[in-house]
């Protein structure tokens, strides 16, 4: 489904990616786990068309989509949780998911699909007509990820779903990864530092450093890997 | 223990004016006789006004600390209230309407003019209101679309005999290309640095008037601009100006249809998210160049079109008209009024233009009541005089279950 090339990305001078190659396939999940400052952020950026890509090449469903813009990016169907959330601080729950059905006209589809996600999050329903800077931050996350679903991602990016979030509340959004994964068939590719819990949902893992990719492995074989163990997982 | 805080900080307050003022109120030369003259009762008059105003101030601010405490539930104030009631919406609207419709017949031309201008204010606050209330970019050159407008009708005008009726939507166009030129450059930008360009695009296109002469006739501007035009009958000054105040009511009321609409729009949701957190714009699939330019162009339209009817209006224009200074009024007019709202900015411009109008009777005091009714807005309502309420979705009980 998506398919990355040799990318390498820069800020400035400073090269962030190194010749990154991945590949993700249609109903998979898939984790990116590694070191602060590794390049996952980047990598995640870097498809999205807001980071420019300075060599190699991103295919999504076969079709060239590097250096493309960001809005058109979405369109196609790829959509990214960004990094701390970003939601939208004075727009009610309620208009947040609205924002996501931005490039959407199909009404009753989106009816059925906010729905949804009152059901998968009953917390954003009580909620809706609640200013979303007013919402603790697991009620932001579920409410960034529930906006990511009203675009009708086929590949939903992840961004460190489990920042700054109680480990409760991080299961509790893992699980919902996982029941948006097997229910709709949404692609996911997560980005984590929390290597334990990613890997366990992962179909499959990448580990980075350094802006390269080291390590490729089932979800499993990472978690018994041992220089993943030392390194990641503090066993 | 408090109270006798209050009462030294005040005495402290009023002791330091009398320090202040003491040159010019207290002493005073004579001139011819060489001789001071200590006149120690004005010294006395502001002590005692200084020590007063400092106590009002003082319990004004904590009344309205200990409203802030209290009012947090009910944060939808009174004119809101009876904005969104329909009972007396309707009726205040049908008043409004018929008092402006009768308003040339009752009052005098002068009192006409003065509307006039008051209106166009309206129109330029509600337009720049897109660009700063909608989509939260801080635009402090926006008379240079003023400019660009009035002087599309005076030189095209001059040049070409347009009249006023094919002008204005033409200046409207014209503006909003400018819109779009000054847009392109300030994408990346945002806050401080927006406000800095946009302020000397202002003043860049200010300066072109002024200098570039064969092509604006420089400072001395362009005179004998006609007047709006009535199916091509001659009309009285008087008619004429009646005449004008009718298309300026007409324009504004567009104006409020098109913005009540765009706000309600999906580009109006596009906005307030951009304000909001453009990071996350993008990741929903918004074209974050394509909805700026759009704010400033349409922005720039209504600026535009003010501009042609300010032309049409004053019949002589020169670059002196758009300075800077107006730029601030009509930021003003919005920050005052109530960013966002459409009623607030319309109060906002009235109030901001036909104030110091009125006030002219307070001679040099006049910019001196103006700031300190600007001042005392910005302590006791941050939020304008009508603040924007966002609309709220309600949902009936069952639903939530």
């Amino acid at each position: 489904m998506l398919k990355i090339r040799n990318i390498q990305a820069f800020y400035g001078n400073i090269q962030a990616l190194r010749d990154i190659e991945m590949d993700v396939r249609e109903g998979e999940i898939i984790s990116l786990i590694g070191a602060n400052g590794a390049g996952k952020s980047t990598t995640l950026m870097t498809i999205c068309g807001v980071v420019p890509a300075r060599h190699g090449e991103i295919f999504f469903d076969g079709k060239n989509i590097t250096n493309m813009p960001p809005d058109k990016i979405v369109a196609l169907g790829i959509n990214q949780v960004p990094e701390g959330r970003h939601i939208f601080p004075f727009l009610t729950v309620m208009e947040n998911l609205d924002m996501g059905t931005f490039l959407r006209n199909d009404t009753d589809e989106i009816k059925k699909d906010l729905e949804y996600i009152f059901e998968l999050f009953p917390r954003l329903a009580e909620r809706r007509s609640q200013a979303g800077g007013t919402l603790s931050g697991g009620e932001q996350q579920m409410l960034a990820i529930s906006r990511a679903i009203m675009t009708r991602p086929r590949l939903l990016l992840l961004d460190e779903p489990s920042l700054g979030l109680a480990p409760i509340v991080t299961r509790q959004i893992f699980d919902i990864i996982r029941k948006i994964n097997k229910e709709n068939n949404t692609t996911i590719f997560l980005v984590e530092q929390n290597a334990n819990l990613a890997l366990h949902i992962a179909d499959r893992g990448y580990v980075m450093e350094n802006g390269a990719i080291t390590m490729t492995d089932t979800g499993k074989n990472l978690l018994s890997n041992e220089d993943v163990k030392k390194a990641y997982l503090g066993i | 223990m408090t109270v006798k805080n209050e009462l030294i900080k005040s005495i402290l307050a009023s002791i330091w004016f009398m320090f202040l003022t003491f040159p010019i109120m207290v002493i005073k030369v004579n001139t011819v006789t060489d001789t001071v003259e200590w006149r120690w009762y004005n010294m006395a008059v502001v002590g005692i006004g200084s020590f007063f105003i400092s106590m009002l101030w003082r319990y004004l601010i904590r009344k309205k600390e200990e409203g802030s405490k209290k009012e947090k539930k009910d944060t939808v104030g009174p004119v809101q209230r009876i904005l969104q009631d329909k009972k007396y919406f309707l009726p205040g609207i049908g008043a409004a309407l018929l008092f402006t419709i009768f308003f040339p017949h009752i009052f005098s031309m002068y009192q006409t003019n003065i509307m006039i201008s008051a209106l166009i204010y309206v129109m330029l606050g509600l337009g720049l209101n897109i660009v700063i209330g909608l989509a939260g970019l801080l635009d402090l050159g926006y008379v240079a679309f003023f400019a660009v407008g009035a002087y599309s009708y005076a030189l095209l005008n001059l040049h070409y005999g347009v009249t006023f009726w094919i002008a204005l939507p033409l200046g409207g166009l014209i503006a909003a290309f400018f819109g779009i030129i000054l847009g392109y450059p300030v994408l990346r930008l945002r806050g401080d640095y927006l406000a800095i360009v946009t302020l000397g695009f202002g003043e860049i296109i200010r300066l072109v008037l002024e200098n570039w002469n064969e092509f604006s006739f420089g400072p001395s501007g362009i005179a004998n601009i006609p007047k709006p035009g009535f199916f091509g009958f001659e009309l009285s000054l008087q008619a004429t100006t009646t005449f004008t105040f009718y298309i300026i009511v007409l324009l504004v009321l567009f104006t409020i249809f098109v913005i009540n609409r765009l706000q309600n729009s999906r580009i109006g949701r596009a906005w307030s998210a951009l304000k909001d957190d453009e990071v996350a714009c993008q990741a929903m699939g918004i074209d974050k160049a394509k909805t700026k330019l759009r704010a400033f162009a349409l922005g720039a339209t209504w600026a535009g079109m003010g501009g042609v009817v300010f032309a049409a209006k004053t019949t002589f224009i020169n670059p002196a008209s758009f300075t800077i200074w107006e730029s601030v009024i009509i930021l003003c007019t919005v920050v005052l009024g109530g960013m966002g709202s459409i009623a607030g900015v319309m109060c906002g411009a009235l109030l901001l233009i036909l104030l110091p109008e009125y006030l002219r009777d307070f001679g040099e005091f006049r910019m001196i009541t103006f700031g300190t009714v600007l001042v005392l807005m910005m302590v006791f309502r941050p939020g304008g005089i009508i603040e924007n309420v966002r609309n709220t979705y309600k949902f009936e009980k069952s639903s939530q279950s």
